[in-house]
């Protein structure tokens, strides 16, 4: 049977900006053993690597190296500002903040893309 | 013109009607949607006296002052948790709509009164009443307004116990052991009460499992609180103070 619907505080930007935090962070958790597998594939010899790295020159590998970027920068941002909340003295424009960490984290991917193309 | 234009009208005279879906049940149920005369200054409190007092007498719902002080009256509002006295109709309603539930994360006992003693029992995990320091026999203890503690206190002190907090955080509706925005708030300004004697307890209990360090620091409780209190603050007060609690060995 129904439920009463009471989950619109979820539009609040602050809300998003804490999902967007986790969404980022659980992103980079699942691509960092990947990144040690291509890695460790020095372990056999550099041309295995060679080998791998000139596979991922890629266009397709270009976006998810920029979508990455733009994880890493996010997460980096978003996490100082959460830190400085739990450590240092409350800061008005909150939202703001969140809102800026994002716009420049894009602003860093979009950078990132434009140098390796 | 006509002479009946003219004449003043009343100035809680209903200009049109609202379309207002109202829980019924407990924890499921359904919407029952009413008609109500909409007015100016309306608050949904208001509607929902209206609809209790000349639509349905068996709907329940509760309040008490109507002014934002006795903090009974909260309600989801469009999904949205908040004291419905102080609500203004005008500033809620969406197409000439508006949905008015029970508030979130609390059982329902019916229709639009939930239940709030899971609220008030994390109140009481929280070491949320004060310890006395002194006997009756003692002087009062003057405290200055101006001390880094009482400032501290004046910034979270003014909370009216209403729920929307609790029934806005993620937390609470994710971790069943959370203790909630309200019952940490109130556990911080306990913390900075220089006469209080019960901290030792009290930060022994905030640092545990269901505690501060629970907070995902989403800042709903921040963003809607109906007094303007900053909860997420003072859990941040409460992980600075349970950290070092931790460091200097207090909390075995
Ligand atoms: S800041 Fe903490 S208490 Fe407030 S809504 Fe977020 S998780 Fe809940
Ligand atoms: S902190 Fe604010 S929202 Fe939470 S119970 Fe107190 S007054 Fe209500
Ligand atoms: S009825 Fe008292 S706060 Fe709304």
């Amino acid at each position: 049977m129904a439920k009463p619907r009471n989950t619109t505080y979820r539009r609040e930007p602050l809300w998003r900006a804490a999902m967007v935090h986790r969404i980022s962070g659980l992103l980079l958790a699942c691509f960092l053993p990947l990144h040690f597998l291509a890695l460790a594939l020095a372990l056999d010899g550099e041309q295995r690597l060679d080998g791998f790295l000139r596979w991922t020159d890629q266009p397709l590998f270009k976006v998810a190296e920029t979508v990455l970027v733009g994880l890493l920068a996010v997460h980096l941002l978003g996490g100082i500002r959460v830190l400085a909340i739990e450590n240092l003295p409350w800061r008005p424009g909150q939202k703001q903040m969140a809102m800026g960490a994002i716009a420049v984290a894009t602003l860093v991917a979009a950078a990132f893309l434009v140098r390796i193309v | 013109m006509s002479a009946a234009d003219t004449t003043e009208k009343p100035r809680d005279a209903a200009h049109g009607t609202i379309e207002v879906s109202i829980w019924r049940g407990r924890d499921e149920g359904r919407y029952e949607t009413f008609r109500v005369p909409m007015r100016e200054s309306q608050t949904v409190l208001d509607i929902v006296t209206h609809v209790q007092r000349h639509l349905d007498p068996t709907l329940a719902y509760r309040f008490a002052c109507r002014v934002g002080v006795c903090g009974s009256c909260a309600m989801t509002v469009n999904g949205r948790p908040r004291w419905t006295c102080r609500t203004h109709v005008s500033k809620v309603v969406e197409n000439g709509r508006i949905e008015i539930g029970p508030l979130a994360n609390l059982p329902v006992i019916k229709d639009l009164a939930a239940d709030m003693s899971p609220f008030f029992e994390k109140w009481q995990e929280a070491k949320g009443a004060f310890t006395p320091s002194k006997t009756r026999e003692a002087d009062i203890e003057p405290i200055s307004p101006e001390t880094r503690e009482r400032k501290i206190i004046d910034a979270a002190i003014e909370c009216i116990n209403c729920g929307v907090c609790f029934a806005a955080c993620d937390t609470v509706r994710w971790n069943e052991d959370y203790m909630g925005p309200a019952a940490l708030n109130r556990a911080w300004t306990l913390v900075n009460d220089v006469r209080d004697a019960g901290n030792a307890a009290r930060v022994h209990a905030v640092a545990q499992g269901g505690g501060c360090h629970a907070c995902h620091t989403h800042q709903s409780c921040e963003q809607h609180c109906p007094v303007g209190l900053n909860p997420t603050a003072s859990i941040a007060g409460l992980k600075r103070r349970t950290m070092q609690a931790f460091i200097r060995g207090e909390l075995e």
